[in-house]
């Protein structure tokens, strides 16, 4: 054992001083590589991170979202609806929601207008989101103007600009009173934009949907689990969309570090065939490839994922936010908790490491099996 | 300790530019002495020489050293042979570029597994031996003719072999390095290493140091001397 580990170092030491003999070409190509890396990792860990944090963000959210359809499209509820849900076993904390977008002309941008079930700063009142109070330069204490449904101003005063901890889903959020909200949208008495309720068992909460959508047949129960299931299409989506425009990328890559792996000059067949010469078997020949397309392969690994992990964590993700956070006006500026999956890094791995290291030992394992005497007559 | 029986040697065999290297050379050389191989360029001499030294095979024929019948071995062990049994000395001396002296020198030990401290003294003994332990961390193509051959045969001394190969050693060197390389062969069989040489150089068959000469013309032997 010793002695393997010793031949290791030693194959390993020359491996090191020939990469150090053709710097320039080798810095080169571990920069292309690094950059490689970087991107496709960037891409993997954002998406991985924005998707575990939308869970997270879900996890306190009620099991059923029953919304009333119309000709196919979501209509306001009526508030006895809630009574007949109520009626349903399993189901309970039954309550309407309030809530709609508006278009801000100003700022040509959406807001989202909620009414907590607890609003503590009362009619006249509103709490908005970090988003909103940076781009309308408005702080607690300062008045914001809205236009009602039926053109008539509204004025309401920012009480609080909501914590910058919860900016993902708040940046663009603001909180009202239910008869604000009333007036804004001039939206009648007893009607809701949707139901939502809690089922405590969650084995039953498909039954419990099912049974909503027998009594009122004009509803639509969606399930926290679509929910769910939609924020990762979405983000498969949008992080495919980045994957396909870098492949031209990666393929670009792949020629480069085929004709750099593959193409072993004259130089490089010259030495093989001394070191074969001087003992060397072409096992030997091909472990000090194999360590040359590891070192090469394996250090653009970790500088490109260390440099993800970096720019998706402590960035924002400079690069990709447009694409991958949404076309909304009021990009959340927010930290995302560092999350990776070892299966990510894993086929980040075997996709890029892999193949590198093989391009370097196939070249490499044809001239080593030439006769050294090659060596004698040149 | 070496015995070559009926050995020849065809290039490009069964092909329109076939061409036959060495023909039909039957020879023993006896350990501890220093035979040279001489004759005109294209007379086999440095084909004989790859032959014995395991680094390629013949087409017909067969070498047996030291009893083991080495010819029909495959690869890895034919390598084992050729590591354990010969140290090589080229014509171009085939230094490493780029990599200095004393890496050159412990470049064919380290795929045998020797904890690196050990094999560098080692290397470091036979810089000293040659008098070139002062540019050990010379890059190769840095060295002199002289200093570049002195590193070759401490390359060829690493791994301690009985018998040391050079092909055409003194072909880049003055008057005054060759007679240096022949001071070398002496001690070299001084210490009871067996020494074959292929040269045209009559400086180096003409020393007193060589104990056998073979003279070859179109791949075979002419006169194989005493």
């Amino acid at each position: 054992m010793r002695i393997w580990i010793e031949k290791q170092r030693n194959v390993i030491d020359f491996t090191l001083s020939s990469l150090a003999r053709r710097k320039g070409k080798n810095i080169a190509l571990l920069l292309v590589y690094t950059l490689l890396v970087f991107l496709l990792a960037s891409v993997m860990f954002f998406t991985h991170a924005l998707r575990k944090e939308a869970s997270l963000v879900l996890q306190g959210a009620p099991e059923i979202v029953v919304q009333r359809m119309a000709a196919g499209r979501h209509d306001l509820v009526p508030g006895t609806y809630m009574d007949a849900i109520r009626a349903i076993r399993g189901a309970s904390d039954v309550h309407g929601r309030l809530w709609g977008y508006y278009f801000d002309p100003v700022m040509r941008a959406n807001y989202t207008l909620m009414v907590p079930q607890d609003f503590s700063f009362g009619e006249g009142n509103i709490a908005v989101g970090h988003g909103i109070s940076r781009s309308r330069f408005a702080y607690a204490g300062d008045l914001l103007s809205f236009r009602r449904y039926d053109g008539e101003p509204m004025v309401l005063t920012i009480s609080e600009v909501l914590s910058p901890a919860s900016e993902l889903v708040s940046s663009d959020l603001i909180l009202i009173s239910e008869r604000d909200f009333r007036r804004l949208f001039g939206m009648a008495e007893g009607m809701f934009t949707d139901i939502v309720l809690t089922v405590r068992n969650a084995k039953e909460v498909a039954t419990v949907a099912g049974k909503v959508q027998k009594l009122l047949p004009d509803t639509r129960p969606i399930m926290k689990s679509e929910i769910l299931r939609t924020y990762d299409t979405i983000f498969d989506w949008r992080s495919g969309l980045i994957v396909v425009i870098l492949s031209a990328a990666v393929l670009a890559f792949v020629i480069f570090a085929w004709d750099k792996a593959s193409g072993l000059s004259a130089e490089e067949r010259k030495e093989i065939g001394i070191l074969k010469a001087v003992g060397w078997e072409t096992s030997d020949v091909l472990l000090m490839k194999f360590w040359e397309g590891t070192t090469v392969s394996l250090s653009s690994f970790l500088a490109g994922v260390l440099l993800a992990y970096v720019h998706v964590f402590f960035t924002d993700v400079v690069l990709f936010e447009p694409v991958l956070k949404g076309w909304s006006t009021l990009y959340p500026t927010f930290k995302l908790v560092p999350y990776i999956s070892a299966y990510q890094v894993a086929t980040l791995f075997f996709l890029t490491v892999v193949p590198y290291t093989v391009a370097t030992i196939i070249p490499s394992w044809r001239a080593a099996t030439i006769d050294p005497d090659s060596v004698m007559r040149s | 300790m070496i015995d070559l029986k009926d050995i020849r040697k065809v290039f490009n065999e069964g092909k329109a530019h076939a061409l036959t290297a060495v023909d039909g050379v039957s020879l023993s050389l006896e350990a501890r002495q220093v035979t040279v191989f001489r004759g005109p360029s294209g007379s086999g001499k440095t084909t004989l020489l790859s032959l014995v030294g395991c680094m390629a095979r013949p087409t017909q024929g067969r070498i047996v050293l030291e009893d083991r019948e080495i010819t029909s071995l495959p690869e890895r062990f034919l390598t084992e042979v050729r590591r354990s049994t010969f140290g090589f000395i080229f014509q171009q001396f085939n230094l490493v570029k780029g990599i200095t002296a004393l890496e050159n020198v412990m470049l064919p030990a380290y795929p045998l597994g020797e904890s690196h401290a050990s094999l560098k003294r080692r290397a470091r003994e036979l810089l000293d031996l040659f008098g070139i332990l002062p540019r050990e961390s010379s890059r190769s193509e840095w060295l002199s003719g002289g200093e570049a051959q002195r590193t070759a045969i401490a390359r060829a001394l690493i791994n301690d072999p009985p018998v040391i190969i050079a092909d055409e050693p003194t072909a880049h060197l003055d008057t005054k390095l060759s007679r240096e390389f022949m001071d070398i062969v002496a001690r070299l069989k001084a210490s009871r290493k067996t020494v074959i040489i292929a040269i045209h150089d009559p400086l180096v068959y003409e020393s007193p140091v060589i104990d056998r000469v073979v003279t070859m013309r179109d791949g075979r032997i002419e006169a194989a001397g005493p």
